[in-house]
């Protein structure tokens, strides 16, 4: 399994699959108690409602500094279950492998994914791996669900931002979105920008019991900071307003940006949370934010308000480095690398 | 050793640090600089800019909301994508279409709208080949990765990104790589000035923040002519916010005093005699022919082709040798926007058929747009 390249035979549930399963994920992924192979995975009883996401994994670069496709597809779930005030427990993973994809490289990705799981104290119970013909695929696609059990009571939600509250960020943006357009665009000079991919389910249950009353908590991933901010803004009806000298941004990230004509409010995070929540709680969640790694920059970068003259209900307001006033708007699509 | 400093002119948040946060945005001497408009703009002003990074700052800055009203903002033809006439679109759609062509281009093109609403990335969706690139050597190393392949470069942008672009087609030629091809569509800023101003009352424009990227490469002789044939005061303007305003200030103090003179307030880029090596690649490569302008039509020497001894690297000649015929819109005003004959906001398309989820005009595409940003920054 260290050698080699993936063959349709690894798809065909034959001999050749089950060598693949249980020589490269299972014995990464299963824990002591998982009975292995069996159609489904037999989850012990949870109690108390609960969070089922579930996310598809294209990337191109596979890997890049700070992260690869494996970790992302354990992160991106673990904290898309998070977001709802819950601490996830399992994961399912689904692969789609394109033929002559070099079995190192998938090796790597599964022990990634291992790694990623083990540190954020979640197991990978269940899985599929399906092999597509050389180029109906690109390398490799994952697609992976998670559930968890919520104990924020209520849960967040987009839709609960209140006049008054506090808008929260775990740290600086713009970093993921960047070393991917660097790798794939093989750029000099951008080497040393890393992914944020980073699991945030254990600063969410520190947020949920040492905090509380969280309103609204999201991962700022595609779109960047400003669509999070603008669906929040248009889910709850209210005028989100943020400072942007508040916002956190690495200065090689905004150096980069700046080269390259794009905007890192707008570009993909994979290790950040928005937290909105009242104000007179927003020292302390910024204090318990700040007590882990991926929190350690967290700030406060605005509030929210209630529509009117200065703004109408789901529009976001940047107040700007200079004072000056405008919207964050909603992106349009993916942000293209500008002409000079 | 002791530890080195890093600059940090104001707070910016616990451990972050942007770097383009130098004196040329530090707020005090932004604010001081606003201070002053405010007291010396003494009559309704309308200034145009030509760059679409001018446009971009304008709006992402906020300047609007802290400029004074009477103070007018036009955002002219400076935005590279938003000059794209219809029928040079018509044909990049046409050529990408062909058996054997790569089409390589920035990003900023793929949205730009031509006939049917089909659009590069459309193209590349329904089965053209169609590569976003960084630089032209992008496109010439993709012509060597695929010598069975035309490998056609998009070539947009003024005396600015020209000299890239000339560069480019020198080493194909040196290199011997004959299935790269340039689709030039390069413009040059001053003839385009000249036609604006040559209108009625010179455009209703009363002062110019000209171009700092194409004022590195041409310097500033070649906008005297505003100055001395129609009598406007013009500044070269660099990119930061106390850039613009100081630009601003020069402008309404020259205005004021009645005096109309090309200043450069770039210095720390902008050289008056620009850069000749820059002019020598443009001159080596390419010779000024008459252009369409979307909006503004055809403007005499202001675009830039292929001078004879590289024409075989002609993408024009080899696969459109003929502009197609394209029906213009009547509805869509981006010429009038262009001019600052009207605000994005007065176009009657503006928000409702024309977005940056659907545009009809090209404005409308590159977040340097005119329309674009309104659409995007004005609450």
């Amino acid at each position: 399994m260290e050698h080699g390249r993936v063959l349709l035979d690894h798809g065909s549930g034959g001999e050749a699959s089950q060598r693949l399963i249980r020589e490269l994920f299972l014995s990464r992924f299963s824990g002591p108690s998982q009975p292995a192979l069996d159609d489904a995975a037999l989850l012990d009883e949870i109690r108390g409602p609960l969070a089922f996401s579930t996310d598809g994994y294209i990337i191109d670069p596979v890997e890049c500094p700070g992260g690869d496709i494996g970790s992302l597809a354990v992160h991106g779930t673990v904290n898309d279950v998070a977001m709802l005030g819950a601490v996830p427990l399992y994961l399912s993973c689904a692969f789609i492998l394109e033929e002559g994809l070099p079995l190192p490289l998938l090796t790597r990705l599964a022990q990634s994914m291992a790694d990623a799981a083990a540190a954020a104290g979640v197991r990978i119970v269940t899985g599929d791996t399906k092999v597509a013909p050389r180029g109906a695929a690109d390398k490799i696609f994952i697609t992976s669900a998670g559930i968890g059990r919520v104990i924020a009571e209520p849960a967040p939600s987009g839709s609960r931002a209140a006049p008054g509250d506090a808008v929260l960020l775990s740290g600086c943006v713009g970093d993921h979105g960047l070393a991917i357009t660097a790798r794939r665009g093989g750029l000099s000079g951008l080497e040393g920008i890393r992914s944020d991919s980073a699991p945030l389910n254990r600063m969410v249950e520190a947020l949920v019991r040492d905090v509380g009353d969280l309103h609204v908590l999201r991962d700022p991933t595609r779109g960047g900071l400003a669509a999070t901010l603008n669906e929040i803004a248009r889910q709850s009806g209210i005028v989100c307003r943020v400072r942007e000298t508040d916002i956190p941004v690495r200065d090689t990230v905004a150096a980069g940006c700046a080269v390259l004509g794009l905007d890192p409010l707008y570009l993909a995070n994979e290790g950040k949370l928005v937290c909105v929540l009242p104000r007179h709680k927003a020292d302390t969640a910024l204090s318990v934010m700040r007590l882990f790694p991926e929190g350690r920059d967290a700030a406060c970068i605005g509030e929210i308000a209630a529509p009117g003259a200065d703004g109408k209900a789901g529009q976001v307001v940047l107040r700007t480095r200079l004072g000056g006033y405008r919207l964050l708007g909603m992106p349009e699509g993916e942000q293209l690398p500008r002409i000079c | 050793m002791p530890p080195a400093r890093t600059r940090q002119p104001f707070h910016l948040g616990a451990h972050a640090v942007r770097t383009t946060n130098s004196a040329f945005s530090d707020p005090e001497i932004c604010s001081a600089l606003l201070r002053r408009i405010h007291a010396e703009l003494n009559a309704p002003m309308r200034f145009m800019e030509l760059c679409g990074t001018h446009t971009a700052v304008v709006y992402r800055d906020g300047l609007h909301s802290l400029l004074p009203e009477t103070l007018t903002h036009i955002s002219g033809p400076g935005c590279p994508v938003c000059v794209t006439h219809d029928r040079e679109i018509a044909a990049c759609l046409e050529s990408a279409g062909k058996d054997g062509v790569i089409t390589a281009c920035f990003g900023d093109m793929m949205r730009i709208p031509g006939p049917g609403g089909m659009t590069l990335g459309k193209a590349g969706a329904a089965g053209a080949e169609v590569k976003v690139v960084y630089s032209p050597l992008d496109a010439l190393r993709l012509a060597e990765a695929h010598p069975d392949r035309t490998v056609v470069f998009l070539g947009v942008g003024f005396e600015t990104t020209a000299p890239a672009t000339a560069a480019t087609v020198l080493r194909a030629a040196a290199q011997g790589v004959d299935n790269f091809a340039l689709f030039s569509m390069h413009k040059r800023i001053p003839p385009a000035l000249e036609a604006l101003l040559a209108e009625e009352a010179g455009g209703g424009i009363d002062a110019f923040l000209l171009p700092g990227h194409v004022s590195v490469v041409i310097g500033t002789a070649p906008y005297r002519f505003i100055a001395e044939k129609y009598g406007r005061p013009g500044v070269v303007g660099g990119f930061e916010p106390a850039d613009i305003l100081l630009a601003l200030l020069c402008l309404i103090r020259m205005r004021r005093a009645g005096r109309a003179e090309v200043l450069n307030c770039y210095g720390r880029a902008v050289d008056a005699g620009g850069n000749a090596r820059a002019r020598a690649l443009i001159d080596a490569v390419f010779e000024p022919a008459d252009a369409l302008w979307r909006g503004l039509g055809c403007i005499p020497r202001s675009g830039l082709v292929l001078r004879g001894e590289y024409e075989r690297f002609d993408a024009r000649a080899r696969l459109v040798p003929d502009l197609p015929d394209v029906p213009e819109n009547p509805a869509c005003r981006c010429g009038d926007v262009l001019r600052g004959r009207i605000a994005p906001r007065n176009c009657p398309l503006f928000g409702k058929q024309c977005s940056p989820a659907n545009p009809t005009g090209p404005c409308m595409v590159s977040t340097e747009g005119s329309c674009a940003a309104a659409f995007r920054y004005d609450a």
